[in-house]
């Protein structure tokens, strides 16, 4: 057997890199995004999400990039997130007069940078692709710039990311100092048997950092604020697929770096996990904007995700990657959603706002409601398998984990009164007046999701299961 | 007395904290959170240099070329946002971004 070339290895970031900048030179001349345009990033990415799945597998560049199934698994919903993000974006800004060429752009950079975050083996391409993700999400979140709540919001994301960037960064010089290398494999070799307080010091920054970027509790404290003030499809792109990447990134460092040192971080990923999803659970009752709600709702998510991770093994991860990608279909599909709605023009945001919509828009509202039930966790739809599978790994992984279970279970329960009280209020309450026509680019991916939701995944549950755990097998062991 | 990896540490444990304490502490002006970050690259940076003298392994000094370039970009990208945010503000200062408490 050959062992494949770097480049047909790097083959999926080669294709997003080059059509990032043809289309940035493509823009300039043109001055603005006509479909031509928008239909080739899109092109672009789907190409990426197959090279992604049909390319070889192995490792590049010393070890910096590793392609294994976990990362194509990875990849491949990164990149199709991404695809469903340019339409929903581009047309939203255009009903507004603020379409750029730069949109899908930054879209698709920021997709390279995730792509590269599920491939990532060493400290410096963890940075790296990190960082190249984060700035142009950044830029995504300031997009409308007329808009003060979407300019604060950019501002507050922007810092509260560079600290969460300087906190990784500095757990990673700690990491590579005292364990003497940046690759992950190396760092599981040199803390084997004793840890050493450097590294666990640079274990802890980097998981800080780690909880910043995925929204953990405590270090959450950005999230409603930015996902109130963006504009409804990037918060929707941002919500979801950048914390994909980084969940597999994190578990990657974990299992693949730390792998011989598990009851050094189990404890901190125990204690996250119950503190985002008390926070998430108890933050969400008192909201009353759409968006902010959903912020706690996927604070608390990651919580679950991360008691999945913190049962380890191949097991724990697969739950994780389980709950992520259907989490991932939900808040797609919601935003997408929301991104359609509008009265006279402005968009819906406040339960008040979305009170009576079931007589308005029942396609939409139905939509809604799925996508509230199964965040809520309401079997046989989406997220309730990925609850499933957690609840799972967490009472076959260490003891005391399944007490840890039971306490996310009681979060689940409180959270529900949230997710009822929306619904309650989209089929039941008086409607404050008729709604605009949703735009066909929403409402199609809105119906694709909820399809996806229920019932696709019921019968997609044995492929994905498959899947998920020669990703998780991969992502373990390395 | 010689200088030894520790006082190296030292010095960017220092200049680490001081930079966060600037993000968090600080109640006036945007620019100065912005050089609170590059304070916070600057201390991993030495960290990464120090390491990797008394390592004698250049990988760390490769690491700190990295940080520099994305630093400048992270720079670049902050004040853009911050050109944005004073556009429809008039104001940088930090209370003024509370439009949305909860």
């Amino acid at each position: 057997m050959t062992v494949p070339s770097a480049s047909s290895l790097a083959t999926p970031e080669l294709i997003l890199a080059g059509s990032a900048l043809i289309l940035l030179i493509w823009g300039a001349f043109r001055g603005r995004a006509d479909a031509a345009f928008i239909v080739a990033s899109i092109v672009a990415l789907l190409a990426a999400a197959v090279a992604a799945a049909t390319g070889p597998l192995g490792r590049a560049f010393s070890g910096g990039l590793i392609v294994d199934q976990g990362s194509v698994f990875a990849k491949v919903f990164i990149y199709l997130a991404c695809a469903a993000a340019i339409p929903l974006g581009d047309r939203w800004f255009a009903r507004r007069d603020a379409a750029k060429f730069e949109y899908p752009v930054l879209v698709i950079i920021a997709g390279l940078g995730m792509g590269m975050m599920a491939s990532a083996g060493d400290l410096i391409s963890l940075y790296i692709s990190i960082e190249l993700q984060s700035l142009a999400l950044y830029i995504l979140a300031a997009f409308l710039r007329d808009d003060a709540k979407a300019s604060e919001a950019a501002l507050k994301y922007f810092v509260l990311g560079a600290l969460s960037s300087g906190l990784l960064l500095y757990g990673a010089s700690l990491v590579y100092g005292f364990a003497g290398s940046t690759h992950f494999n190396v760092i599981a070799a040199a803390v084997r048997g004793h840890s050493n307080i450097g590294v666990l010091a640079g274990l802890v920054f980097l998981m800080c950092g780690f909880g910043f970027k995925v929204s953990a509790a405590p270090f959450h404290m950005w999230t409603p604020d930015v996902y109130e003030g963006a504009t409804a499809p990037v918060v929707g792109f941002f919500a979801g697929a950048p914390k994909l990447a980084a969940m597999v990134l994190l578990a990657r460092l974990l299992s693949q770096g730390f792998g011989t040192s598990v009851r050094d971080w189990s404890q901190i990923l125990v204690a996250m996990a119950l503190l985002s999803v008390g926070i998430g659970a108890f933050g969400g009752l008192v909201q009353n904007n759409v968006k902010r709600l959903w912020a706690y709702s996927s604070i608390a998510t990651i919580g679950y995700a991360i008691v999945g991770l913190a049962a380890g093994g191949v097991i724990g991860i697969q739950s994780m990657l389980m709950y992520m990608v259907l989490f991932l279909v939900d808040v797609t599909g919601f935003f997408a959603c929301l991104a359609g709605l509008t009265r006279n023009g402005k968009p819906l945001e406040t339960m008040d706002d979305f009170a009576g919509l079931m007589r308005e828009r029942p396609a939409t509202t139905m939509c809604m409601t799925l996508f509230a039930l199964s965040a809520l966790g309401l079997p046989p739809l989406g997220e309730f398998w990925g609850k499933f599978y957690v609840f799972r790994a967490a009472w076959s992984g260490p003891p005391g984990l399944g007490l840890v279970a039971v306490a996310a279970l009681v979060g689940s329960v409180v959270a529900a009164f949230f997710y009822l009280r929306l619904v309650k209020a989209m089929w039941l309450d008086a409607s404050p007046g008729p709604t605009d026509t949703p735009a066909i680019e929403s409402r199609a991916i809105a119906y694709v999701m909820a399809l996806i939701a229920f019932p696709i995944v019921l019968f997609a549950l044995g492929a994905l299961d498959t899947w998920t755990r020669v990703a998780a097998t991969a992502l373990a062991h390395g | 007395m010689t200088i030894g990896l520790m006082h190296y540490l030292g010095v960017a444990a220092i200049l680490f904290t001081i930079g966060v304490l600037g993000i968090f502490v600080n109640r006036k002006n945007v620019i100065v959170i912005l050089m609170s970050v590059e304070l916070i690259l600057l201390a991993v940076n030495i960290n990464l240099v120090s390491f990797s003298v008394f390592l004698h392994d250049v990988v760390g000094q490769i690491y700190a070329l990295f940080v520099l370039t994305v630093a400048a970009a992270e720079a670049a990208v902050g004040l853009a946002i911050l050109v944005t945010f004073f556009r429809t503000r008039g104001d940088i200062a930090v209370d003024d971004a509370s439009v949305m408490r909860g």
